[in-house]
């Protein structure tokens, strides 16, 4: 019984249970960098939560054709591997633009979010030629219970890219007009969350949607 | 404006949280290099997705369990390189959220599937049910 457990060391609490010497109820309100991410983060939980709604009412219409085409019928692969890689390079982007914030690099922040807004311009090009495609074929939403999950849940995700693109914009403005201040950087953090959480779904959705309803 | 939190990697103090999203201090080149990593692992998976679906090479009906294996795989690369998602005591609150969503999202996905196939059988049409004691 020569050494003590490693929890009763001073300093030692690992996982910070005791938050150190001030009591929790003392520490004051966390900081608002802090509180304002955290908040959005709930925000994109619950987001996830609402596209798991439509993920689900696409997965039991999924086979319900109505006699009309079913997925391997209408899905381009080719066109979704492009998206995907744009969406991906999108996100990847947008992260650089996260490091300029922190380096205070106005020049690379805006040509990161420049590459940003390409690519996501892009993946929606791509998204809505396909939508068009097919309306134009006479698969659109009214076609079956299984197009209109389709083009609800995918519309879904392009109606998040598209308002994300507005986001995009926005923040490139308010960065050229106001610089790196405080609540600027907050709103930069909130939209890089989004974005990347944007890709999230993206991989979900091009996995359930058009592998899974290939290889069906 | 008077706000005080001025840098995005302050340091709190020993106890601090980190926020949603915000990576630990460090250079900006291992910065750019754990976006790297992660576009690398992320581009990876996403060209397996599409391979073992194409290939022909990997057994029929086990082609959708690989394919969910390699999206929740991506999903893990995206939140640990580029939400910064990590185990650390200062991630504690971000992860048990992002714990709760997961939580709720299966509940719903599994739950719907569950039921509606249930009711699917439960109304299924008299021939439907010849047809499948065939």
């Amino acid at each position: 019984m020569s050494a003590a457990p490693a929890h009763s060391r001073p300093g030692g609490d690992p996982h910070n249970l005791g938050h150190g010497d001030v009591p929790i109820s003392e520490r004051g309100p966390a900081p608002k960098r802090i509180v304002v991410a955290y908040g959005f983060w709930i925000f994109l939980l619950s987001d996830f939560i609402l596209f798991s709604g439509f993920f689900a009412a696409y997965a039991v219409l999924a086979k319900e054709t109505a006699g009309g085409p079913a997925g391997r019928d209408i899905f381009d692969l080719p066109l979704v591997a492009w998206e995907t890689a744009f969406l991906l390079l999108s996100s990847f982007a947008c992260g650089m633009a996260a490091i300029a914030t922190t380096a205070k690099s106005v020049r690379w922040f805006q040509v990161s979010m420049a590459v940003t807004a390409l690519f996501g311009a892009a993946f929606l090009a791509c998204e809505l030629y396909e939508f068009v495609h097919l309306i134009g074929e006479g698969n659109g939403p009214s076609r079956s219970a299984f197009l209109s999950a389709f083009f609800a849940l995918v519309g879904c995700h392009g109606l998040h890219v598209t308002l994300g693109m507005l986001w995009l914009t926005t923040m490139m403005a308010q960065v050229w007009a106001k610089g790196f201040r405080d609540d600027i950087v907050r709103r930069i953090a909130c939209f890089a969350l989004f974005w990347h959480a944007l890709d999230i779904i993206w991989v979900a959705l091009f996995t359930v949607v058009y592998l899974l309803g290939s290889a069906a | 404006m008077s706000e005080t939190d001025d840098t995005l990697h302050q340091e709190d103090g020993a106890g601090a949280d980190r926020a949603p999203g915000e990576d630990e201090p460090q250079s900006i080149a291992e910065q750019v290099r754990g976006y790297g990593i992660g576009l690398g692992l992320a581009a990876v998976l996403t060209l397996a997705s599409f391979w073992a679906l194409a290939s022909g090479l990997i057994y029929g009906p086990a082609i959708p369990v690989a394919l969910i294996a390699l999206a929740v795989a991506q999903m893990g690369v995206h939140l640990v390189f580029f939400l910064h998602v990590t185990s650390g005591p200062d991630n504690t609150n971000n992860v048990l959220a992002l714990a709760f969503g997961v939580l709720i999202v299966a509940l719903v996905m599994v739950g719907t599937l569950w039921i509606m196939a249930h009711l699917d059988h439960n109304m299924m049409s008299m021939g439907d049910m010849i047809r499948m004691q065939r």
